[in-house]
């Protein structure tokens, strides 16, 4: 009753734009509250922003606008943050040959350059396993530390890890908060900006590939890849979770990820999973091909395989 | 009546069928996008890794009188370590003797050293046919487009091809060291 007699003489216009700017304020205002209570560093833009899958394409211009000027500034380069949507009739498997593999951790420092990952604290997104030829895949008697003058050693083959790309993953299935998901071309994602960190995501994955930047991620400037996607290797944040996108900003731009082009022994494949041509279905239909953790129903998209 | 409708009924549902079945490869046809137009191009990375100064072979061997008999090179090449079937073969059965800039197939087949893959492929079929589907061996560009290809020489030395062992790139930070 008292809202009809306050606003009962402003034409309906007018009343519209103090309702909504009355709005904003309250928001603004306890978005402001919050920061201070909290004691974070954010811009307010940053603060408010909602999930990427909500957004509307031009917030998601205006966010990578800031984001792309901010990382400039912090680099002192200048970046392109790319949004890029799955290309159409695309499903990402990957296949790697466990026969030629000699565990030479090239990938593992492509990796990280390409994905900016943290150097300090380290970040590493493959793990490489040595294991023991007469025990087979063995996870508890594998080793991630060897470092012998020279690889394959004697008697040993290896295992690289990474994120499994799973058809059916936990890890989303867990996050209380909706930050990571599966995409159409099969790629599982992470939104840095909607992730709280609560790691529920690396307890779900049974493969070890999710990390947590427990400190402020540091790259030193003239290493910094500032080729990125939003939701693949844009610089990210002390307190969130980041994972293999299968480099998203190559793969969406039709370019093998940096680990395939980067292997000496050529024992990494990737392509499309529809494409009866690719040669990831060749390996599919021709090689023996295996998953881990099979028993776990995670249905990975990432094979190993025996080439010879 | 019968004996119209059973004819019938089968053309009819047949019909059916292929119009399911064409829609369907509409559909894939749709949704993958045309390898004959898009892709299927590759490119080599580079010539053959020739040691400095090798190529042309005829430079030296052009006046020279071929020797047919087997023997281990003395003078010549003596740098190089020959450990790939070395009991049954040598030196001329896979480099040319009538022209020293081409290798031959077995059949007498003269091959250019930039389809040596033919030569190596007479024994080593099924490498061969992985390497053709970018299966064996590394490929490199777009996997839905343009790729590069290496040599079967690039990476196995065909004299000795077995692939020499590499120093690892350092360990990870230990846990309990990460700071």
């Amino acid at each position: 009753m008292k809202n009809k007699i306050e606003n009962a003489g402003i034409p309906m216009e007018e009343k519209d734009k103090s309702t909504t700017t009355r709005k904003n304020l309250l928001k603004t205002a306890a978005a402001a509250g919050m920061m201070l209570a909290t004691g974070c560093k954010m811009s307010m833009e940053e603060f408010l922003q909602k999930n990427f899958k909500t957004l509307t394409d031009s917030e998601k211009k205006e966010i990578i606008t800031r984001l792309e000027s901010e990382y400039s500034k912090k680099y002192g380069k200048k970046f392109t943050v790319s949004a890029q949507e799955p290309i159409e009739g695309t499903l990402f498997g990957y296949a790697l040959d466990i026969s030629r593999c000699i565990g030479c951790r090239r990938c593992v420092y492509a990796c990280v350059n390409e994905n900016n990952q943290s150097r300090k604290p380290q970040v590493h997104w493959i793990q490489v396993l040595q294991m023991d030829k007469e025990k087979g895949i063995d996870y508890h008697h594998s080793d991630t530390h060897y470092n012998p003058p020279k690889v394959p050693l004697e008697g040993h083959f290896y295992l690289p890890v990474a994120c499994q790309q799973c058809r059916n993953p936990q890890c989303t299935t867990v996050c209380p908060v909706k930050a990571t998901w599966q995409e159409i071309d099969g790629i599982v994602v992470v939104d840095y900006n909607w992730c709280i960190g609560c790691r529920n995501c690396m307890a779900a994955c049974p493969y070890g590939a999710r990390h947590f930047n427990w400190g402020q991620p540091s790259i030193p400037n003239e290493e910094v890849n500032p080729e990125t996607h939003y939701l693949g290797n844009r610089p990210r944040m002390k307190g969130v979770v980041e994972k293999c996108t299968f480099c998203i900003q190559r793969a969406r731009a039709g370019l093998y990820p940096s680990c395939v082009e980067v292997c000496p022994v050529g024992a990494r494949k990737f392509g499309n999973l529809l494409d009866p041509e690719s040669e990831i279905r060749y390996i599919l239909k021709t090689k023996r091909v295996l998953i881990l953790k099979e028993d776990l129903n995670t249905q990975p998209k990432f094979y190993y395989f025996f080439g010879v | 009546m019968k004996k119209i409708i059973l004819p019938v009924l089968f053309i009819l549902t047949m019909t059916c069928i292929g119009i399911c079945l064409s829609a369907a490869d509409k559909a894939v046809e749709k949704r993958i996008p045309n390898k004959k137009t898009e892709k299927g191009r590759e490119i080599a990375i580079s010539p053959p890794p020739f040691s400095a100064g090798i190529f042309p072979c005829t430079e030296c061997h052009s006046g020279m009188p071929v020797n047919y008999n087997r023997r281990a090179l003395t003078e010549e090449h003596a740098n190089i370590v020959f450990t790939h079937d070395e009991k049954n073969r040598w030196c001329l059965d896979c480099h040319s003797a009538g022209n020293r800039d081409f290798l031959h197939l077995a059949s007498g087949r003269l091959v250019s050293f930039q389809e040596s893959y033919k030569l190596c492929g007479q024994c080593h079929g099924p490498k061969l046919r992985d390497w053709e589907k970018g299966v064996h061996g590394k490929r490199s560009g777009y996997w839905n487009g343009e790729k590069k290809y290496l040599l079967c020489v690039h990476c196995h030395n065909p004299h000795s091809p077995a692939f020499n062992p590499l120093q690892p790139m350092p360990p990870p930070v230990r846990q309990e060291n990460i700071r």
